[in-house]
């Protein structure tokens, strides 16, 4: 009999395959989660909202459509968080902004329709930097979540929440977002597996914008087949989004099962892993890269020149689109209204500066109030127009590098986790997080964060970035989960064995 | 491209965001700072380039003209901070004349 | 009075004065809500007058995570607008972001066209009163989306000057719209007031013939907004087009079609007015005022007209294929203004006749009143009576008329058929009609329940004949001896008798028999 602790150890692949043989049932599997998050998320703050009963109730439908003998989906019974962008019906939805606070959508996000038809039971919703904008969750109006492998560290941002939450063993699989690189990243520095689909690949319908044209859902887990099970759960054409594109989801799963990297060619990025990124970070890089080699991989260089402009146009592009998707949370129709001080029956206009004002952190004003610069007549030239030229320019560099290489490979991040505080009052530092990732939310490529290993200097996770062309969103698995069975061997077992015992309370 | 205070007080006007004197000041700061830098894409080679919108080249997007239920009226009012008669109650709109 | 204000009749200038100083110069933007069965980006009803915020989804609710989809009609609709406006249609269009803050805007931008519009550059050809034709260019039409309506509540007039706090019904929020832009109009002259009204009237039919709106200005679902602008006149020999254009003012919701002169009349003697003192226009939005006639002041352009525009990230570019172009060209519909000639030629209206009926938008009904079998005179004889009286003295044209009172073309079809199967005369069957009118029932109906028939029985008749003769000996005399237009009083003496159900015709033939005329 496995103990309720070793439960929440196991894998997803592997809980779904005890539920299926009802060694285990769902609500045991829940029950354990919930325990886990009732003894260990005072410390780490994961989640914003946690859900017992609904989870429960899942489960238990669950459990009781199995003993019918239905035929259920792979995952019926696994429990997964999700991160707070997402509006799930009948569950608060607060986008870690004091402007949502209590908020209650009377819709689910098409996503969350499709974990709820997959039976998998919503322990509750993650912890975020407001509105997706940041690198270390400190921007969450809520207070910052803690990095399970020292909680005086970041667990990387925005999805800090989704991150932490599987890394601290609270749930098996999470849902985040990825806007420049917030499952990327935080996957990175947590030890976890992160994936950011293919733009298009996972339905937008209903995950609360940030910037529209950058914005994609995708799965965080602790191995890359767990990675893949939440893909293929999530992924698939929406007529609810315009941009969700009508084709099946590609072979994930299958991909990450193979596993098998020999003729395939990989490509460095000249451009990304240079100046600036951390030395601990480069050598574990340069490992996994020669491990992968030795399992029959080629390498080459590429040459992305216009992604040193990468950063300054993601800057641009996206505080124009959030200025835009954030000027719906004006205090009429839902979220938080404050009058103005002193003023005896203000006008519209004057309670929604002052909500805006009282609702939104300093992080997100500074976004909005650059990209109504960016936007605005005289400017929009320079900036929002001269920013979608380097995108198209990003784009053509992807384009001709795939031309030589099956995946292009980075680091994730350029550094390890740093300290709580230690960025924030730094907002061009805090940016320099995504230098690696934001490229693939320009292009709209599909990019996958797996462990490398610890740094030496400090111990920390490092992370190891896998991109691949639009819409073969199977190669990063096929490249991560390869990387991973080697590194396994190498280690004796997962990175996150190696991470400090959480104190239960 | 120099910001100035008015400036800044201008944006915050257009996206109704009510700074407080320090507020804008300390804006002002981080504000250039960040242009500052974002302002490298002008040194991107760009002539001749197509600005890009879009990450996929996705085209004619639609839908049936087919009616879909929608929300009921308790659950659109869901959210909101006051309501009347049915209807969402909002503070007086400023008057245009 | 201030420029602020609108300018009474008394401090206007005359208006051959001002065509004496100044040449006009318009602009036409019309909004039109199309008829689709759902809104431009979601799948929520557009059904006129339901229950506050009954039709409404997270889509146009602005609700957070919500995305719009295109209406596949719409893309349709504002095609065949375009091609029947012979404009041209961009092989690749995109929606863009107008940003600004509106209670009644859900999102705070409204979903539209900017630099990209569906279609451009096409004419419509407008008849004028005197029978010549004007051209009136297109610049563009583009699709977009309508916003909420806001009640406003406390205040003196319950309007949104001096209200307490407003109540918001998104239910109109997303109707899709399509924005019809003109060139400036230039050359127009003295009927420049003429020219605005015949072409949105003529765009109204060009748009119901289209059948992709209900084009009713009084309900809003057409709107017009009128530039105006003065320039001096060219001196003698001088081309009126090398002087430079005024400044203009957009005087906006211009909600009827007559009011779309009298609004162009009236800034055109306000601009007049203002220029006479030596002041200048300012360029800002006006009011119209439909009771006084006047126009005041908006507000004027400003920063806050810095819309940010930027393509919609959430919907993808709009390229209509050539097949989709083709095979909507295919289906558009005569021409209004062919379609009238055809009518007239094979109605055999005179051109006053036809006139009256455009004018009173009655072709429709006429059309069906003479499909329900009614003869072309007597169906334009019928509905431009009483019916179009009545919807003159209400304001409301005549087939807003008859479908609010319940009058059918298969009425008045009906009450021909009764007069020409001589169970009434003409004065019957106006009393017949006002029963029908009021809501009585058919026309036979009404005919039966008011008893009203003529007297088919000819020893009826002939007996009150009789009496009438008897009565009148004096009468009688004269006619016998030959005077026979004093025929005329003892026939209103046997109508009378008949309580008007006699046939004034046969009644006559009797009366002339009788006394030896026959």
């Amino acid at each position: 009999m496995t103990t309720t602790r070793d439960l929440t150890r196991l894998s997803a692949a592997e809980m779904a395959s005890l539920l299926s043989t009802r060694e285990v049932s769902a609500v045991e599997l829940t029950q354990a989660h919930l325990d886990r998050t009732a003894a260990v998320d005072g410390a780490v703050h994961s989640y914003l909202h946690v859900d017992q009963v609904g989870a429960l109730a899942q489960a238990e439908a669950v459990d009781r459509a199995r003993a019918a003998g239905e035929d259920l989906h792979v995952l019926a019974g696994v429990p997964v968080a999700v991160k707070d962008v997402m509006t799930t019906r009948g569950l608060p939805t607060t986008c870690g902004s004091r402007v949502l606070e209590g908020w209650i959508p009377p819709y689910d996000a098409t996503l969350v329709t499709k974990l709820r038809e997959a039976g998998m039971p919503i322990l509750g919703k993650t912890n975020m930097d407001e509105f997706a904008m940041g690198s270390s969750t400190e921007h969450s109006a809520y207070g910052p979540s803690h990095n399970p492998w020292d909680l005086e560290r970041i667990p990387g941002g925005s999805g800090g929440g989704s991150s932490s939450v599987v890394a601290s063993f609270q749930a098996p699989l999470a849902i985040g977002t990825d806007t420049g690189g917030s499952i990327r990243q935080p996957a990175a520095v947590t030890g976890t597996v992160g994936t950011k689909p293919t733009y298009g690949g996972v339905s937008r319908y209903g995950l609360v914008a940030l910037a529209s044209s950058l914005d994609q859902a995708g799965p965080c887990a602790r191995t890359v087949l767990d990675t893949a099970l939440l893909h293929a759960v999530i992924g698939g054409h929406d007529p609810r989004d315009s941009t969700s594109i009508d084709a099946p989801v590609p072979p994930v799963v299958e991909a990450a099962r193979r596993a098998d990297v020999s003729g395939m060619t990989l490509g460095i990025v000249k451009q990304l892993g240079g100046e600036g990124y951390q030395p601990g970070v480069r050598a574990r890089f340069d490992e996994a890269v020669q491990l992968l080699v030795d399992r029959g991989a080629k390498v080459v260089e590429v040459d992305c020149p216009s992604f040193d402009y990468a950063l300054a146009a993601y800057y641009l592009i996206l505080p124009s689109e959030a200025s835009s998707n954030l000027a719906k949370f004006d205090a009429m129709r839902y979220g938080l209204r404050v009058g103005p001080s002193g003023v005896d029956a203000p006008s519209a206009e004057q309670v929604m500066a002052a909500s805006r004002e009282a609702g939104f952190g300093d992080e997100v004003k500074r976004r909005i109030i650059l990209g109504t610069y960016a936007l605005s007549s005289g400017y929009y030239d320079a900036y929002y127009g001269q920013a979608q030229k380097v995108r198209r320019l990003i784009a053509d560099d992807f384009a001709k590098a795939y031309e030589t290489a099956d995946v292009l490979l980075s680091p994730t991040a350029p550094t390890t986790a740093f300290k709580i505080g230690e960025k924030l009052d730094d907002p061009l530092a805090m940016y320099l997080n995504d230098v690696a990732t934001i490229p693939a939310n320009l292009a709209g490529v599909p990019g996958m964060s797996v462990p490398s290993g610890l740094a030496d200097e400090d111990g920390l996770p490092t992370g190891l970035q896998i991109l691949a062309p639009a819409t073969a969103d199977e190669r990063l698995y096929t490249v991560g989960a390869a990387l991973e069975s080697a590194l396994h061997e190498r280690w004796g077992g997962p990175l996150l064995a190696k991470a400090p015992e959480l104190k239960e309370s | 491209m120099a910001l100035s205070r008015d400036d800044v007080a201008h944006l915050a006007s257009l996206a109704r965001i009510e700074l407080g004197e320090a507020e804008l000041d300390r804006m002002l700061g981080e504000l250039s700072v960040i242009l500052d830098s974002v302002a490298k894409v002008q040194q991107a080679p760009t002539e001749g380039v197509e600005p890009m919108s879009h990450p996929m080249p996705l085209t004619n997007v639609t839908r049936p003209d087919e009616v879909r239920p929608g929300l009921s009226a308790p659950e659109a009012l869901s959210g909101a901070p006051e309501q009347e008669q049915q209807r969402f109650l909002v503070p007086r709109i400023l008057d245009e004349e | 009075m201030t420029l602020t204000h609108g300018l009474g009749q008394d401090d206007l200038v005359a208006y051959d004065d001002v065509l004496a100083s100044y040449d006009p110069v318009m602009g036409l933007e019309v909004h039109v809500e199309l008829g689709t069965a759902t809104k431009m980006f979601c799948g929520c009803a557009t059904a006129f007058g339901a229950e506050p915020n009954t039709q409404v989804c997270p889509v146009c609710l602005g609700l957070p995570g919500a995305l719009p989809v295109v209406n596949e009609v719409a893309v349709e609709s504002a095609i065949r607008i375009g091609l029947a406006l012979h404009c041209s249609v961009m092989p690749w269009s995109r929606f863009a972001r107008k940003n600004y803050f509106y209670p009644d805007m859900p999102k705070n931008f409204q979903t539209s066209q900017y630099d990209e519009p569906i279609v451009h550059d096409g004419h419509l050809d407008v008849e004028l009163d005197d029978g010549t034709t004007f051209r009136v260019e297109i610049e563009r039409a583009h699709m977009e989306e309508d916003t909420g309506k806001s009640l406003h509540i406390g205040g003196a007039t319950g309007r949104i000057h001096g209200a307490d706090y407003s109540l918001v019904d998104y239910n109109r929020a997303g109707i899709p719209l399509v924005e019809i832009v003109t060139k400036p109009i230039r050359g127009a002259g003295e009927r420049a007031p003429e020219v605005a009204r015949a072409f949105v009237t003529q765009l109204r039919d060009l748009l119901k013939a289209l059948d992709v709106s209900d084009v009713k200005m009084e309900q809003g679902s057409m709107r017009a907004d009128v530039n105006v602008s003065l320039r001096p006149k060219a001196a003698a020999g001088e081309d009126q087009d090398a002087v430079p254009l005024g400044t203009r003012t957009e005087t906006k919701n211009v909600n009827s079609f007559r009011s779309v002169e009298r609004a162009v009349r009236y800034e055109m003697m306000r601009h007049a007015a203002v220029l006479s003192r030596g002041e200048r226009i300012l360029q800002e939005t006006r009011h119209w005022h439909e009771d006084t006639g006047l126009t005041t002041s908006g507000r004027p352009k400003s920063d806050a007209d810095d819309y940010r525009y930027f393509p919609e990230p959430d919907l993808v570019p709009v390229a209509p294929s050539e097949e989709l172009v083709e095979r909507l060209r295919g289906t558009l519909p005569e021409p209004p203004a062919q379609r009238r000639r055809r009518l007239q030629t094979e109605w055999g209206y005179s051109d006053l006749e036809m006139r009256d009926v455009l004018n009173a938008g009655a072709v429709e009904l006429i059309e069906a009143t003479v499909a329900a079998g009614a003869t072309p005179a007597g169906a334009r004889k019928w509905w431009m009576g009483e019916p179009s009286r009545r919807a003159n003295a209400e304001a409301q044209d005549v087939v807003t008329y008859a479908a609010a009172v319940g009058v059918t073309p298969a009425h008045i079809a009906e009450l021909e058929g009764l007069v020409t199967s001589g169970r009434l005369n003409d004065q019957l069957a106006r009393q017949v009609l006002d029963g029908v009118l009021a809501g009585e029932g058919t026309s036979t109906a009404v005919a039966d329940a008011r008893g009203l028939q003529l007297v088919q029985d000819s020893g009826a008749l002939e007996a009150a004949v009789d009496e009438v003769i008897a009565a009148n000996p004096d009468v009688a005399d004269k006619i016998r001896d030959g005077k026979v237009q004093a025929a005329g009083a003892l026939i209103g003496q046997v109508m009378k008798a008949t309580k008007g159900q006699a046939d004034a015709g046969k009644a006559r033939a009797l009366i002339l028999e009788r006394l030896g005329q026959g």
